[in-house]
């Protein structure tokens, strides 16, 4: 489904990603971890298509597209998802307004026709429900005044309604206390599925005991140094980084 | 008929007018607005005419006082009888007392539009609401504009004591000539009364638009202002609003320019005695070569103490060529006052478009989408529903 190849990317004159390699297939579920700035949310980014990045070398196919030549609107709308480190409050735009608008994107994209309001509604509250969320969240400008835990879930709700293909999660753990942990971890779960695969950025082996990884790769100074199975991620928690770095 | 009161002020007026003409750029409150193209074009004063298509907001929901070029239609209007309203002509025979009492009596300051509009007014709404009255509907002041011409007309409000009224004054015009609107209002807040007034600004396109509304606030008066200034080529509103003893003013404004527009909004809070609180908030977005201005002034009176003060102005420019002159002023001269006051201006935030472009949403539809929450904020404090609905369906907030 994704393939990254050799990637080189530079903020301003600074590389941040140095000849990266990754491989995901449907069905997948990738972990990275790896030291604070060793460039995952750069990763991330350069996915999502964000711009002020400036890819120097390699390539990324998706689903034997060039996603690079993609603009990020249509990124989204074939499927590519990115659940943010730092969601952005958006004053004014409700919760449910930016839902509905953004399935009918997706929907418009695929040929399908405009969601029906009632419809809609009852997709979106099962959804909020299922996240153990309040309703009125819908109602609330999109992460405006939402505390960190509630930021993390709202990408989770957004995630759930647009069904993407790749999703990726940029440590949608931090932040969460146990118990959204878990309701975080089985939404997640819920959308598992042979064609649907996940990146999942983290720090913490915690989140891989609820969502079991099937590879888990070691993000360093912009390469992935080491790729392992879930195993791999319990032998980082014992050691640090450090050993990697060394060998 | 003895009107020989009014005649004098109004050749007083004419007069003054004769020397000085429209405001000049030179003054300080006119500094960024030069209506000097305006004034060369020599409108004379509209005439009456028969037919006319308008807009109204459902009689279920409200009343109606129409204005067509600058004459009220009683036939087109429907009017509450639990007040007195009618048109100004005939206040000056059948209340002829009370309106001595108070025409004239809110305005602090004259320049050339007041002057003018004194001198020559067509005509104009007298709305009077005795002790204790509540206005049943909002009252919708409907002024159509057909002609190219001035049309200036005069209005005073008064609420006494324990009264209660919303108004909405619309401005609307089917045409695309110019044309000059020259309105303005006195507001007579009497103790404890509690008045709403909304105004929507959407003259045609060409239109030269001058709106002043002057308002005496009695102790504990609470004047709440909605202003909506989305139409004409050049417009100026003045507020200008004078508190006693635990008065409150809220003013929110909503100014939207495109093409060549160009939007004055200057307001005035004097707070005259003490604990009187005021708010407020305006947001301006200009696009294309639209010019926008915000000069906002509170003054604290000397021995006014304990007044609690805000004021805000953000603007959205949405192209290199949009402008916006801001100028917020505090002139506290009280020494226990708690006063705050913010602008800022600046352009869609490249993150939230991103965002939104993350989720599927195109670039052009994300920066409609948050220029439109950004105008939003303020229509979302329109508490009158059909209002509401009529601003966020009208085309100019479609961005
Ligand atoms: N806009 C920018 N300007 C300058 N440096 C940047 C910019 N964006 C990222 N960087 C740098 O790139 C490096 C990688 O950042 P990135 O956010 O990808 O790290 P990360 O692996 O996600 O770290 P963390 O675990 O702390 O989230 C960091 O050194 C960071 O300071
Ligand atoms: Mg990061």
């Amino acid at each position: 489904m994704l393939k990254i190849k050799d990637l080189t990317v530079n903020v301003g004159t600074k590389e941040i990603l140095k000849g990266l390699n990754l491989n995901v297939n449907a069905g997948e579920i990738h972990a990275i971890m790896g030291p604070n700035g060793a460039g995952k949310s750069t990763l991330s980014h350069v996915l999502s298509g964000k711009s002020g990045y400036e890819v120097t070398g390699g390539s990324i196919t998706y689903n034997d597209k060039n996603l690079l030549e993609m603009p990020a609107e249509i990124r989204a709308r074939e499927g590519v998802f990115l659940a943010f480190q730092y969601p952005v409050e958006i004053a004014g735009v409700t919760n449910v307004y930016l839902l509905k608008a953004a399935l009918n994107a997706v929907r418009k994209h695929k040929g399908l026709s405009e969601v029906d309001a009632m419809d809609f509604l009852t997709l979106v509250k099962a959804k909020t429900k299922a996240l153990d969320m309040d309703e009125k969240f819908l109602y609330r400008a999109v992460n405006e005044g939402f505390s960190g835990g509630e930021k993390k879930r709202n990408e989770i709700l957004q995630m759930a309604m647009l069904e993407p293909q790749l999703c990726i999660l940029d440590e949608t753990d931090s932040g969460l206390d146990i118990d959204a942990l878990r309701i975080v971890a089985d939404g997640v779960n819920a959308l598992r599925s042979p064609d649907r695969a996940f990146i999942m950025v983290t720090h913490y082996q915690r989140l891989l005991d609820y969502i079991k990884p099937d590879f888990v790769h070691v993000l360093a100074d912009g390469k992935i140094v080491k790729s392992g199975g879930a195993e791999l991620a319990l032998e980082l928690e014992e050691k640090g980084y450090g050993w990697l770095e060394q060998a | 008929m003895s009107i020989s009161w009014l005649n004098d002020i109004r050749s007083q007026a004419a007069a003054q007018f004769e020397t000085t003409g429209f405001p000049a750029s030179n003054l300080e409150d006119w500094r960024y607005t030069n209506v000097s193209a305006m004034a060369k074009k020599e409108f004379s004063i509209a005439k009456f005419v028969e037919d006319v298509d308008f807009d109204a907001i459902e009689s279920g929901s409200a009343f109606h006082f129409v204005f067509v070029d600058g004459y009220f239609r009683e036939e087109l209007s429907n009017l509450p009888e639990s007040i007195t309203v009618c048109s100004i002509n005939e206040a000056i025979e059948k209340h002829a007392d009370l309106l001595q009492s108070r025409f004239n009596q809110a305005i602090n300051q004259t320049h050339g539009f007041i002057d003018f509009n004194t001198a020559n007014f067509t005509d104009g709404v007298f709305l009077h609401l005795a002790e204790n009255v509540v206005l049943e509907k909002p009252l919708q002041i409907i002024h159509i504009a057909t002609q190219a011409a001035i049309l200036p007309t005069r209005h005073v409000v008064i609420l006494d004591k324990n009264t209660k009224a919303t108004l909405i004054e619309m401005f609307v015009s089917p045409e695309k000539h110019a044309y000059l609107t020259d309105s303005v209002a006195e507001i007579f807040v009497g103790e404890n009364a509690d008045l709403t007034l909304y105004k929507v600004q959407q003259e045609g396109e060409n239109a030269y638009h001058f709106g002043g509304t002057y308002v005496q606030q009695e102790k504990h008066a609470r004047f709440t202002h909605h202003n909506f200034a989305l139409g004409s080529l050049l417009a100026r509103s003045d507020i200008v609003s004078d508190l006693k003893t635990a008065a409150e003013c809220e003013l929110n404004g909503l100014f939207l320019g495109s093409g060549k527009q160009h939007l004055d909004n200057l307001t005035r809070i004097n707070h005259l005695e003490s604990h009187g609180i005021s708010r407020e908030f305006y947001k301006g977005i200009l696009n294309d070569q639209a010019k926008g201005v915000f000069q906002g002034r509170i003054v604290v009176a000397e021995n006014a103490q304990k007044i609690d003060s805000k004021m805000n102005n953000r603007n959205l420019l949405l192209s290199n060529e949009a402008e916006v002159d801001t100028k917020p002023q505090l002139e506290i001269y009280a020494d226990d006052v708690k006063c705050a006051h913010g602008v800022t201006v600046g352009q869609l935030d490249e993150k939230s478009i991103f965002y939104l472009q993350s989720r599927g949403i195109d670039e052009d539809t994300a920066k409609h989408i948050l220029t439109f929450a950004f105008a939003n904020e303020m229509v979302e404090k329109v508490t009158f529903e059909p209002l509401k609905a009529l601003l966020q369906n009208g085309n100019k907030l479609n961005f």
